[in-house]
């Protein structure tokens, strides 16, 4: 079943659909009644703390817990020998241990776990462990993963200690550049950040005497942490319940299984009490899986109007000790280059090393917000160069809607021409641009994200979302969905989309989610999926309902069911209205003609027509756009820059609640502008590579004081594949920040900084350096050499390519290739 | 959860009475108002007194007062009331400093006192017990080494109070009370240029009290540099204090730095370019060229110690300014 | 059937005292060194106040004493036996949502909800002494308060919106706060 649905409405006839009604959950949120993970207190519950390794590269060569062990208040201290299988969320990465048994890589790598009766004597305990490590070389670096193949940190790694390489290309770049008549090249440096969310990731486990395992989790994946249970613990999954608690944000920091919930697991099992774990803020560092370190390489060739002819794109990521989504984190840096504007011919390398700090992963943007930063930089700098203006330079060029780009990905809708209509209108851009005084300045940046990834992170061919309904007699209507709702609202789409449909109030609705034993698979909230996917489930299931139910109401009412609507929680003829039935009585007449009134509902996403290797990143149902003019202050005596405000257009598709939509795009400009001028993961390279600050003091999250004011239009184009045509807005409202926050500083100084964050002192140099006549820029001058694979070639689909991969021209073979 | 060691607490209510409590209880106490300093290092076993004192039941350490022209601040007085004190008017730089300390609501709970007093900092030391460890402790705590200077045979933590610099400028006095009686010294006096040993203060001698003698005809003005408009301490803090007697000409001036020291650092050079000369473009220049020279930021705050460096003149240069159009 | 051997742990002696959380007096048996935080969540079972860092360094922690924001992270619980306090749980009268709760709730400006009781009480605490507060006074007030999710645009217009009406005027969110522009 498809995404139609009966009776259709028009958006201004929706009920519930786009109206900012408040979410399901506000009340008890705002009551401080949500449970989040560290609120679960359970009789004999012991507390958990982990040992972690104190070094960045090191051999484990004994450890001794016996004292740790006769610490009165102490129940039982485990090791790696304790949790001997791997895992990882994607299955090319199990190269994580809940404890790691004889190599760390990076300090924080948990080591021993202790359960003890309260969380000092846990602490006490850990003191009393000692472990013997034999150090190892430091891989410090991307250039150092470069220069020193040995000591591995992974024997899995695709050369030496670079995790993963990747060599692209659609379409003859080298050409491509050749018949421009401009080739621009840049590079860019995108420093790591990290999510903080503002809950600590807590875990309690329960082993109950029925051998049946229960985890309660701030986890955005309780699909995936269930797998991983199951395979470091070997217990049937059967035999284990994940319940992800309301997450106290999440941003991407929560989606891979972590080792404390592992742990957490195996010491309930072992002592038969239930365990808690909640990290410290310290620890939340060290579990990571943020934004990636990337250095990036961009040639990008252009005509003289301004119209791109090839891109040749190279990204350099510092990933960690471990792999995480670090494969898919490396396409992903190299896949929405060509959703946004027309891009003829593209090449993409990318390389992914190993490292000796705390793994980087999926952070909101997850891979992308650093390319589009390149390109976004890279554009400014044509038009500037061309002297074509920067919004008439993308808007001359826009990818079309429903089309395919170059590496295969399939466009739906596209609005970002309106988005950028808009905020150069809100800006008063044409009249501003260039026009500012000295220390003051409008840059313009774009952006796209998807809405869902097409493919799932383990290769099955089941839905990607699955919802069940039940309907009471009473007319209560229960939505059952595997979804987690980390603050961004999915609990409630889930009730608005069934309550539209079955025209009841979705305040009167029951909402149960991220249960695995209550609530069918959703696959978690990532890549933006879940309105998208969850939503389509939903439809489908209330579709059902209403199946049910019009055949037993049209017979006692005597009127053709086709003529039946549902609003109102009633059921009534459209003709004359006043001839209907409650809901409940709707629903009561179903269940006597044909038993319990329930239903299921599911979605996978549509087929992408790329069929390369490597094509499984960047295909999704749906492509959001945004377009952001930043306004900012520079002053030139410190470089300090303050940014006023920022005007941004995101194509919603539809919004499903337009105050939800309007609270995630807020929210991305915050997490944007946090990136653009202070977030950074920081490390002392020449001090063990330790966390440089892991603290909320000295990690810098933006205040009240540092955000800026933000005027918001949303523009509804809705999509053939969204439920009600709704897209993302999640994610991309954050990627076209940081690129304009550098456009308007060049704009305000004349200066490039060509590396996020813009903080104070590298505008100051460039501004210093500029006044000394030298380059005014800041940022990256080489990047590593790396061992390339061989090119995979795949035509795009204007040379008549097919998907697939296929020698390239001029090297042509007898085979045909694939 | 990051929680405190064991420890004891006790309420004394008069001065003498929380001295003795201290002596009598020996090295392993420490006297405690706000915590927003202490119970941090605390629960990261920076210190782990077994003992505390909390200061905030003394009336004497209470008052907020002006006393012969003098404004008198208890100790245990909270930064909100210094902020919204009406006898502390006369003295705007003080609500402007400690408004930028920390937070509003932690501004409810840290004292004038806990700030004359705070801990030096260092991004090698405020850190947790487990992060310490992995690099083998520093000087300043369990360690030997100084990881901001290997090769130096001192700690290099800090001064990171925003009340100091502009206590000093404002050549303000400070009461302390120890078991061997009562003493007034300059607030200048409080301070040694180290990063463990930075106070002279004895400790088991109490911080009454603070004088900040009359402003008189003369301004002061503070200026913070920090990452963010909150939370944030100070990576470089500029007290400027400058009095002109009726005519152009700057009878008497002080420039003291925060945060590119163990100590404030009061300079005298900057204040000598300013006495008899006008306040004007010239004179701020060259004090805020003087100012520059010995400040010497290390790598053990948020942002670079270069770009730190740089901004002493421009700061200095700034405060002057304020002073200098403030009517 | 072998009998487990006792552990006894030994523990640092606890004290007792009242604590006067809601209007109700806890009489509460505990270690001396446990912060407010730590007694009202461990002890009182009052898990509405959340933590974000222990450290002072994000303002989750938010309570009042006696109207006052503190952080109880920061906070000796010895320190605050027998002074009235407010946490998250008593600001609803019965079942009617506080004008604060209820504006947060109509502007989603709890999105994860981890912060929000800790802004909510500072929120309260500023507008017992400022009814009309500017843009301004709420930055003064809540830049300690620190929300990853909302970009704290919806922080302020809730706390207007209530503002508004706890002046007693009919006020209605703008549209563009639920639209755009």
């Amino acid at each position: 079943m498809g995404t139609e649905h009966l009776a259709t409405p028009t958006a201004d006839s929706y009920a519930v659909i786009g109206k900012p009604l408040p979410k399901v959950d506000a009340a008890a949120k705002c009551l401080g009644r949500t449970k989040f993970a560290d609120d679960i207190v359970l009789p004999r519950m012991l507390h958990a703390k982990i040992l972690r390794s104190p070094h960045p590269h090191a051999r484990i060569t004994a450890i001794d817990t016996s004292r740790a062990e006769a610490l009165d208040g102490v129940k039982v201290v485990i090791t790696g020998a304790d949790l001997p299988n791997s895992f990882g969320i994607l299955p090319v990465s199990q190269d994580e241990h809940a404890l790691e048994g004889d190599h760390v890589r990076f300090i924080g790598d948990p080591v021993v776990a202790v359960a003890a009766i309260d969380e000092d004597t846990a602490v006490e305990a850990l003191d009393l462990v000692s472990v013997t490590y034999q150090e190892l070389d430091v891989i410090a670096s991307i250039d150092d993963a470069v220069a020193k193949p040995e000591p591995q940190l992974h024997d899995y790694a695709d050369d030496g200690n670079l995790h993963k390489l990747v060599h692209l290309e659609f379409g003859e770049v080298d050409r491509a550049l050749e018949q421009a008549d401009h080739l621009q090249e840049d590079l860019f440096f995108y420093e790591g950040n990290t999510h903080l969310p503002m809950e600590q990731h807590a875990t309690v486990a329960e082993y109950g005497g029925n051998g049946r395992l229960t985890v309660w989790s701030s986890s955005q994946t309780p699909h995936y942490v269930h797998r991983a249970l199951e395979k470091v613990l070997e217990l049937p999954r059967a035999r284990i319940r994940v319940v992800a608690m309301p997450n106290g944000g999440g941003f991407g920091g929560k989606s891979d299984p972590f080792a404390h919930e592992i742990v957490v697991a195996k010491l309930a099992m072992l002592t038969g009490r239930p365990v808690k774990i909640c990290l410290t803020r310290e620890e939340v560092f060290y579990c990571h899986r943020g934004r990636h370190p990337v250095l990036m390489k961009v040639r990008t060739g252009v005509k003289a109007d301004g119209s791109i002819t090839g891109m040749d794109f190279e990204s350099y990521l510092d990933g960690g000790a471990y792999g995480s989504y670090g494969v898919a984190s490396t396409y992903y840096t190299g896949a929405l280059q060509t959703v946004t504007y027309e891009v003829p011919a593209y090449r993409f390398k990318g390389a992914r090393a190993f490292t000796n700090k705390p793994p980087c992963g999926p952070k909101r943007g997850h891979g992308t917000p650093q390319p589009r930063f390149a390109v976004e930089v890279t554009l400014d700098k044509i038009a500037e160069r061309l002297s074509i203006d920067p919004a008439q330079l993308r808007l001359q060029q826009l990818q079309p809607a429903d089309s395919v780009t170059a590496n295969w990905l399939k466009i739906g809708s596209m609005g970002l021409g309106a988005c950028i209509a808009k905020v150069t209108e809100g800006s008063d851009w044409s009249n501003r641009f260039r026009k500012l005084p000295y220390g003051r300045g409008l840059g313009l940046a774009c952006s796209s994200y998807i809405t869902g990834a097409g493919l799932p992170i383990y290769w099955n061919a089941m839905p990607h979302s699955g919802v069940q309904l039940k309907c009471d007699r009473g007319g209560g209507v229960t939505v059952f969905c595997g979804s987690t709702d980390i603050g961004q609202g999915s609990d409630s789409i889930l009730a608005y989309i069934v309550a539209e449909i079955l025209g009841v109030d979705p305040m009167e609705m029951a909402v149960v989610t991220a249960d695995t034993d209550l609530t069918p698979v959703d696959l978690g909230s990532y890549s933006s999926r879940v309105t998208l996917m969850t939503g389509q489930a939903a439809i489908q299931a209330a579709e059902r309902i209403r199946a049910r139910l019009l055949g037993p109401v049209a017979e006692k009412l005597d009127v053709p069911a086709e003529r039946l609507e549902f609003s109102g929680s009633r059921v009534f003829d459209q003709t004359d209205p006043e001839r209907g039935v409650t809901f409940g009585e709707a629903v009561a007449l179903a269940e006597a003609a044909g038993g319990t009134v329930g239903s299921v509902g599911s979605y996978t996403p549509p087929r992408s027509p790329g069929r390369y290797r490597g094509a499984g990143v960047g295909p999704s149902p749906a492509y959001s756009y945004s377009a952001c003019v930043a306004e900012v202050e520079v002053d030139p005596d410190s470089g300090i820059v303050v940014v006023p405000r920022v005007w941004i257009g995101h194509d919603i598709g539809r919004s499903i609640n337009s105050s939800l939509v309007m609270g995630q795009v807020e929210g991305g400009v915050y997490m944007g502008l946090g990136e653009a001028l202070m977030e950074e993961m920081a490390y002392r390279p020449n001090r063990n590579v330790v966390h440089k600050w892991p603290s909320m003091l000295e990690y810098k999250s933006p205040t009240m004081h540092e955000m800026c004011d933000v005027t918001t239009y949303l523009i509804e184009d809705p999509d053939a594949n969204g439920p009600f045509g709704a897209k993302e807005a999640g994610q991309g409202p954050l990627l076209p920040v940081m690129p304009a926050v550098a456009n308007a500083i060049y704009d305000a100084v004349g200066v490039r900084i060509d590396e996020v964050p813009m903080s104070p002192p590298k505008v100051h140099k460039a501004i210093k350096d500029k006044a000394r006549g030298k380059a005014p820029r800041f940022g990256p001058s080489s990047v590593p050499s790396v061992p390339w694979p061989e090119v995979t070639y795949v035509p795009p689909p204007w040379e008549g390519g097919d998907g697939k991969a296929h020698p390239r021209p001029g090297l042509e073979t007898r085979g045909e290739g694939g | 959860m990051m929680r405190l060691p064991p420890c004891q607490a006790y309420f004394p209510v008069s001065v003498e009475e929380a001295v003795r409590l201290r002596v009598d209880l020996g090295s392993d106490a420490a006297y405690v108002a706000g915590g927003t300093d202490l119970y941090p290092n605390m629960k990261r076993r920076q210190q782990t007194p077994a003992h505390l004192i909390d200061i905030r039941r003394i009336p004497e350490l209470l008052e907020l007062e002006v006393h012969d022209d003098s404004l008198v601040i208890g100790a245990g007085v909270t930064l909100t009331r210094l902020i919204r004190s009406e006898a502390a008017g006369a003295w705007p730089v003080l609500a402007q400093a400690a408004a930028t300390i920390s937070t509003p609501v932690l501004q409810n709970m840290g004292t004038v006192g806990g700030n004359l007093l705070l801990d030096t900092r260092c991004n090698y030391y405020d850190q947790s017990y487990e992060w310490r460890k992995a690099i083998d402790f520093c000087m300043k705590k369990d360690g030997a080494i100084c990881w901001v200077a290997p090769s130096s045979p001192r700690c290099w933590a800090v001064q990171s109070s925003d009340l100091v610099p502009v206590m000093v400028a404002l050549d303000a006095e400070v009461t302390l009370v120890g078991p061997d009686g009562r003493r007034t010294v300059p607030a200048r006096t409080l301070y040694h240029n180290d990063g463990i040993e930075f106070l002279t203060k004895r400790p088991d001698e109490l911080l009454v009290s603070i004088r900040v003698p009359p402003m008189g005809n003369a301004r002061a003005v503070y200026r913070k540099v920090r990452r963010r408009g909150s939370f944030d301490f100070p990576v470089l803090g500029v007290a400027a204090w400058v009095r002109r007697n009726g005519g152009e000409a700057v009878a008497d001036a002080r420039v003291v730095l925060g945060a590119v020291g163990s100590h404030p650092i009061e300079n005298a050079a900057a204040a000598e370019s300013l006495i008899g000369r006008p306040l004007d473009e010239d004179s701020i220049e060259a004090a805020a060229r003087a100012a520059a020279k010995p400040a010497k930021p290390l790598d053990n705050t948020d942002f670079t110690i270069g770009w730190r460096k740089d901004m002493v003149a421009v700061y200095v240069r700034r405060a002057l300014e304020d002073i200098r159009t403030g009517g | 059937m072998p009998v487990e051997p006792v552990q006894i742990k030994k523990r640092p002696g606890k004290v007792r005292g009242t604590f006067l959380v809601n209007g109700e007096a806890h009489d509460v048996t505990y270690a001396p060194h446990k912060t407010l935080l730590e007694v009202l969540r461990e002890e009182l079972a009052l898990t509405g106040t959340k933590h974000g860092c222990e450290l002072g360094e994000c303002g989750t922690c938010t309570i009042l004493i006696e109207g006052e924001p503190i952080l109880s992270c920061l906070a000796l619980a010895q320190a605050y036996q027998d002074v009235p306090m407010e946490t998250v749980e008593g600001m609803a009268q019965e079942s009617n949502l506080h004008p604060l709760q209820a504006a947060f709730v109509e502007m989603g400006a709890a999105q994860c909800g981890y912060c929000t009781p800790g802004v909510l009480l500072a929120a309260k605490a500023l507008l017992a002494e400022s009814a009309a507060p500017t843009r301004q006074d709420i930055k003064d007030a809540l830049a300690g308060n620190l929300c990853r999710c909302t970009g704290y645009i919806k922080i302020y217009e809730a706390i207007e919106l209530a503002a508004a009406r706890m002046r007693g005027d009919e006020a209605e969110p703008a549209r563009e706060a639920f639209y755009g522009y």
